[in-house]
């Protein structure tokens, strides 16, 4: 055996040469975007393109990065996605009864016209691809790319290749009964690929939407998904959203969610995460206006050598803000979860009452759960209560349920489906409770 | 009902067992035949729950000697499920609360594993429906406990009457009920008991742990065994539980001692 000892200098060498390498990988998936036919649009794109030209993929040095590593995504060459046909009969199993006539479709990143169908929305409500919806949309440059936390590399690097995007637009005071649905649907082959969906949502204001984004795999093959989502929230609307990712294993999945909400309004996010080798959700609120409410509702179940990362972050800034957030996450076999929780309550953001719970199941000696609330508080009136908890199934649960007659891995399995159940249940669209509900009840652990 | 042919259910012998390296059972020796109603009382730590869980295949005990035959099987080598499905079923001393999983469906799943493990198709919802809704009829409860959690927000005497369903729904051979009767009241008694007394046959037993005579007006023993330090001190009719709740445990500790 030899031993390598490096002086300072190599190391820092090392790690020049590390960061070069990893720019020149970042701007190797940037080379990668397709033309947009749309004039303005490229304007937003080339201000994201210099952004991603001054960044790096992260390493575990980044204080965000620290325990999700992204070294084995670089071992990885991606290829462009192309659009691609697919039949109805193959998305048929993930359309939901309910939005039959009110869901669009995207393929490998790309709108597929023929699989979506938006007749249940009342008029006046816009929902489609960018290209052919955007002149309608007032003041779109006002909305596209304008969240705050932009400049992210990964949410940069969406859009600077923006092309196509899920638009939903929804007109002062309307109310949508019909639930929206957005499929991302990846078609994996042999070919490692890269796709980056993208969806901006804006409920004007005192308009309600449910909205739900579905990421969905067909075919066997290592891809990369890049999503982003952003959703505006204006003064006294509410928005419901559901955000499902079941990548397949063998999946790269780095997604973000950014939203904004005025004065008055509601929003309430419930994220299931089941797939992808390595997942990362980046979900971040953003309250500009007195008497917000924002309710997120987190579960992330994994197996195998899974890694799933949840960073959520939500920033007050106005008096009377509220929040309850409850993140779960379930870890079997090797598995590894992370959960970051920022909340930022500034000086003006007076009497807010934010609420976390971060609650944990290990279901094996070789998982892992990191948990992290992140609170930075620096108004004085505030109530801001949090927790985490890692448990372990209990051995006289799984022995009651023994005792009559569930085989051990049946009742391992119904506790473990029993911990997970209230965040399903608090997706308001039926089907898709019970599509989840049987996934997390069948999984293998 | 004794009965001096009837097949034996469950034979104990010399059973001894720890906890955590504790020995708490000492030497137990019991049989229970087909149609026989049992109690054991004793004092409380004298391990009574412990040869229930023991007998039910609790993973935190360790049988260190003896052996236990079911039916012709050695018990101590099945695992649990299987246990429940060859019929023993252990009403608990402290239920437990399942968060999340509906009572009817706790039910179903454990009823359906059952009829599979007899070579029997499952029931589906509509079926099982029907037969759940005449077990809860036996009870007097209310459809409305189906729906909620297991055990979830149950009252005392409530978690105690869904122990009761479960052995209406399971039949088991030999139903082992701890305490079945603490924190019920005189009504809940009444109706737990008639429950108990209606699932009883010739071909069936019962093994009662209780601390009183009381539970024994509505259930009468065929036999009464006191139980302490691990161990069955002695053994008697039903007018011995009598005896127990007026002169207590001492006279039958003075007694065995003199015996020996
Ligand atoms: N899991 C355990 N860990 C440690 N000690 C235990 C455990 N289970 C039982 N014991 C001990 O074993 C002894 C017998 O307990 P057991 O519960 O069997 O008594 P019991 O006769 O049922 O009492 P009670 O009448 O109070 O219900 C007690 O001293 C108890 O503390
Ligand atoms: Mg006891």
């Amino acid at each position: 055996m030899t031993i390598e000892v490096s002086t300072l200098s190599d190391t820092a060498d090392l790690n020049l040469k590390a960061r070069v390498d990893r720019s020149i990988y970042l701007s190797e998936l940037l080379n990668l975007r397709s033309p947009t036919p749309l004039e303005w649009l490229n304007a937003v794109r080339d201000r994201a393109t210099a952004i991603v030209q001054e960044q790096a993929i992260p390493t575990t040095r980044d204080e965000e990065w620290r325990f999700t590593n992204l070294s084995s995504l670089l071992q990885v060459s991606f290829q462009r996605a192309e659009a691609a046909t697919i039949g109805y009969a193959e998305i048929q199993p993930f359309l939901l009864p309910e939005t039959t006539n009110s869901r669009l479709v995207f393929v490998n990143g790309f709108y597929a016209a023929d699989l979506s169908a938006v007749d249940d929305l009342p008029e006046g409500v816009l929902a489609g691809n960018l290209i052919g919806i955007a002149e309608f949309i007032p003041a779109l440059a006002d909305y596209l790319a304008m969240q705050p936390g932009a400049e992210e590399v990964f949410t940069a690097l969406n859009t600077a290749s923006l092309t196509d995007a899920a638009i939903v637009h929804i007109p002062k005071n309307q109310i949508v009964e019909a639930p929206i649905q957005i499929l991302y649907v990846t078609i994996a082959s042999e070919t490692p690929k890269l796709n980056q969906p993208r969806c901006l949502t804006i409920s004007e204001v005192g308009s309600q939407v449910t909205l739900i984004e579905d990421h969905v795999t067909f075919g066997e093959g290592v891809y990369f998904t890049n999503p982003v989502t952003e959703i505006w929230v204006a003064e006294n609307a509410g928005v419901r959203h559901t955000r499902v990712q079941r990548d397949s294993e063998m999946a790269f999945h780095i997604g973000k969610t950014a939203v904004s909400q005025a004065r008055n309004s509601r929003y309430t996010c419930t994220a299931v995460s089941l797939g992808a080798e390595m997942s990362r959700h980046n979900l971040e609120i953003y309250q500009t206006g007195e008497q917000t409410e924002t309710t997120l509702n987190g579960l992330t179940v994994l197996n195998h050598q899974q890694i799933g990362d949840t960073h959520s972050k939500i920033a007050f800034s106005k008096p009377h803000g509220k929040s309850n957030q409850v993140n779960k996450c379930i870890v079997s076999d090797r598995a590894h979860a992370i959960f970051n929780g920022k909340i930022l309550v500034p000086k003006p953001a007076q009497l807010t009452d934010a609420a976390q719970l971060s609650r944990n199941l290990l279901l094996s000696a070789k998982a892992r759960i990191d948990t992290k609330p992140q609170l930075e508080i620096t108004a004085d009136n505030v109530k801001c209560a949090h927790g985490a908890t890692v448990s372990q199934l209990e051995d006289d649960e799984v022995f009651y349920l023994q005792s009559r007659g569930l085989k051990q891995s049946e009742a391992q399995k119904l506790l473990t489906y029993a911990f997970a159940i209230d965040i399903i249940n608090q997706i308001p669209i039926s089907s898709l409770c019970t599509i989840l509900a049987n996934l997390i009840r069948t999984q293998s652990l | 009902m004794i009965s001096e042919n009837s097949e034996v259910i469950l034979s104990v012998r010399n059973l001894t067992a720890n906890v955590e390296d504790t020995p708490i059972l000492k030497g137990l020796n019991l049989e229970i035949k087909a149609g026989e109603i049992h109690a054991i009382m004793g004092p409380n730590g004298s391990g009574k729950s412990t040869f229930s869980k023991i007998l039910a295949g609790h993973p935190a005990y360790e049988v260190t000697g003896g052996e236990v035959i079911f039916r012709g099987q050695n018990l101590l080598e099945m695992e649990p499920d299987d246990r429940a499905k060859s019929g023993v079923f252990l009403a608990f001393q402290y239920p437990l609360e399942i968060p999340g999983v509906s009572n009817v469906d706790f039910l179903r799943v454990s009823y359906n594993a059952k009829r599979k493990h007899n070579g029997l198709e499952e029931l589906d919802a509509f079926d099982f429906d029907d037969l759940v809704q005449s077990k809860l009829e036996l009870l007097k409860m209310d459809a409305a406990f189906l729906s909620r959690s297991v055990n979830e927000g149950f009252s005392g005497g409530e978690k105690k009457r869904n122990e009761i369903l479960q052995m209406a729904l399971l039949e088991p051979k030999l139903g082992i009920l701890d305490e079945i009767d603490s924190g019920l009241d005189i009504d809940a008694l009444k109706i737990v008991a008639n429950g108990v007394n209606a699932l009883k046959s010739s071909d069936n037993a019962t093994l009662m742990i209780t601390h009183y005579q009381r539970l024994l007006d509505y259930i009468i023993p065929d036999f009464v065994h006191v139980m302490e330090g691990g161990r069955i001190l002695t053994t008697g009719g039903k007018e011995l539980a009598l005896e127990l709740e007026a002169r207590g445990y001492d006279w039958v500790r003075e007694e065995e001692v003199a015996a020996r």
